[in-house]
């Protein structure tokens, strides 16, 4: 199959991280589909996205929402007869997603506070995160919350400021680092 | 003693509180020594991964790195810390192009990790791989008598990292048992709870949370017994919104493996880290302050009703 897929740059750029190569061995069982939770509220069943990078449609497959809807279980990656690392071709084709401009805020915006926190502080405080993903991107759900949040601060599991750790500057000059050095994958 | 390397998490340290406090008195009693990691970060959970990749590892590696050189292992009780660790180090020591690329990037703090040097457990993992039913059993001062429980695994805990069944495991049941607990046949154990949908979707997160919640409801549980704090926040913190999202009325307590341990080794439950679920439970403390009376062992009903096609008497009379 190489000169098929050097044909199919998409397929390439799909695959460009270690352990992405596996993709090309695809034979379309649907195992994957089969075993997906939350498979009902995508509208490509991940073997129909494979076919699709392997047709090379890329926009397609980079405006599905089949990756965003993955909940990373990994039950399709235990079972791929293939062996091919399902999970993490999800995570790559988010990326791709978001470099490509194609999903912003209300559905990224999740991550991107999180990731933002961690780089930040070096922890997150995802109930803190929660709330304010919430307000910002759903503020109609966000009273429907209150109650939840109210109960979670009686509680004690609320945190409103995350701890900063002592190494912040250490942890940002390795991820500034490991951002220059990964810009690819 | 066992010793190990120790990483929290950040779930741990505020919404997940009871899991750290049950974890640490269980650990205490069976004599394991718990080394947390100095200054460690947040692993990145599943949302680094989906922005960058080597960034996320090398998030990771930086926890590695920081393991004292006379520990080999590390325990982490949320499922997501855990299976990161895990695939961070074992996918550094199978792409070395990876191996290469996070340690260059740790370089820039001045820390380097080499890939098979510490091995990364879940806190179940090391409760039934490094203690067998009976040196559990052996600590258990007030037996879990009476108490129907549900083990529910989720899915970073036992898949892909394979320390018991990735679709079948069957370790916290011996570990429930071995508690003195009755413990049901949860079919849903090991699927997915929807980890952080309920931020994306909540429809779809609601529907799997809902799923998980009947069938256990079902079964009839005193309690819903987990291994991980997404797992713990997910079922009790949204069974409320379920409820009133689908008009259903579940009230199952979802509580730690670890509460449970503690609860049977006879360890009170304010160190425990009991009263901070969102779903009560204090009914579940009630059967374990006041257990039912040890049953006599049952004797074995006639297979056959009087009433049944004309049979041969049996030869020893007076049975059914």
């Amino acid at each position: 199959m190489p000169e098929e897929a050097s044909a199919n740059p998409f397929l390439e750029e799909v695959i460009a991280f270690p352990g992405g190569e596996r993709l090309k061995s695809c034979i379309q069982c649907g195992t994957c589909g089969g075993s997906c939770p939350s498979g009902f509220a995508m509208d490509h069943t991940p073997r129909e996205l494979f076919a699709m990078i392997l047709a090379g449609m890329r926009e397609e497959v980079l405006k599905s929402n089949t990756f965003w809807f993955c909940v990373s279980c990994y039950y399709c990656t235990v079972r791929c007869p293939q062996e091919i690392p399902i999970t993490d071709i999800m995570y790559r084709l988010k990326r791709l997603a978001i470099q490509a401009g194609y999903y912003t805020a209300s559905i990224t915006g999740f991550s991107e506070t999180f990731v933002g926190q961690v780089e930040t502080y070096g922890r997150s405080f995802e109930l803190g995160l929660a709330t304010g993903h919430y307000l910002r991107h759903h503020p109609i759900q966000s009273i429907r919350m209150s109650p939840l949040m109210l109960s979670m601060v009686t509680r004690g599991r609320m945190s409103f400021t995350p701890k900063r750790i002592q190494g912040i500057r250490q942890l940002r000059a390795i991820l500034r680092r490991a951002k220059e050095l990964g810009g690819a994958w | 003693m066992r010793r190990y390397a120790y990483y929290p998490g950040c779930s741990l340290e505020r919404n997940a509180a009871a899991y750290d406090e049950s974890f640490r008195a269980v650990a205490q009693v069976l004599g394991v020594e718990l080394v947390e990691i100095d200054d460690w970060n947040c692993c990145g959970a599943t949302e680094y991964f989906s922005l960058e990749l080597l960034p996320a590892y090398a998030l990771v590696a930086r926890n590695l790195a920081l393991i004292p050189p006379d520990l080999d292992q590390v325990v982490a009780p949320c499922s997501a810390c855990y299976y990161n660790m895990y695939k961070t180090d074992k996918n550094m020591a199978l792409y070395p192009e990876l191996a290469r690329a996070v340690n260059e990037a740790l370089a820039a703090g001045h820390l380097h990790y080499e890939p098979g040097r510490v091995r990364s457990r879940h806190a179940l993992e090391v409760m039934v791989e490094d203690f067998t039913p009976e040196e559990i059993a052996a600590h258990v001062r007030k037996p879990l008598r009476g108490l129907r429980l549900a083990a529910y695994y989720g899915c970073v805990t036992v898949r892909p990292a394979g320390h018991d069944d990735p679709e079948y495991p069957t370790r916290m049941e011996q570990l429930l048992q071995a508690l003195g607990a009755t413990v049901v046949d949860y079919t849903l154990r090991a699927n997915c709870c929807g980890g952080h949908m309920t931020q994306l979707d909540a429809d779809t997160a609601y529907g799997m949370i809902y799923y998980l919640l009947s069938n256990a409801a079902r079964l009839e549980v005193d309690a819903l017994v987990v291994a991980c704090p997404m797992c713990q926040l997910n079922l009790d913190a949204y069974q409320g919104q379920v409820n009133s999202y689908f008009g259903s009325d579940f009230r199952i307590p979802i509580l730690y493996f670890t509460q449970m341990m503690g609860l049977a080794f006879g360890i009170e439950p304010e160190r425990l880290g009991f009263g901070q679920e969102i779903v009560s439970a204090e009914r579940v403390l009630e059967k374990w302050r006041n257990p039912p009376p040890e049953e006599e062992p049952v004797e074995r009903r006639p297979r056959r009703e009087k009433t049944g096609l004309p049979m041969p008497e049996p030869l020893v009379a007076g049975r059914g």
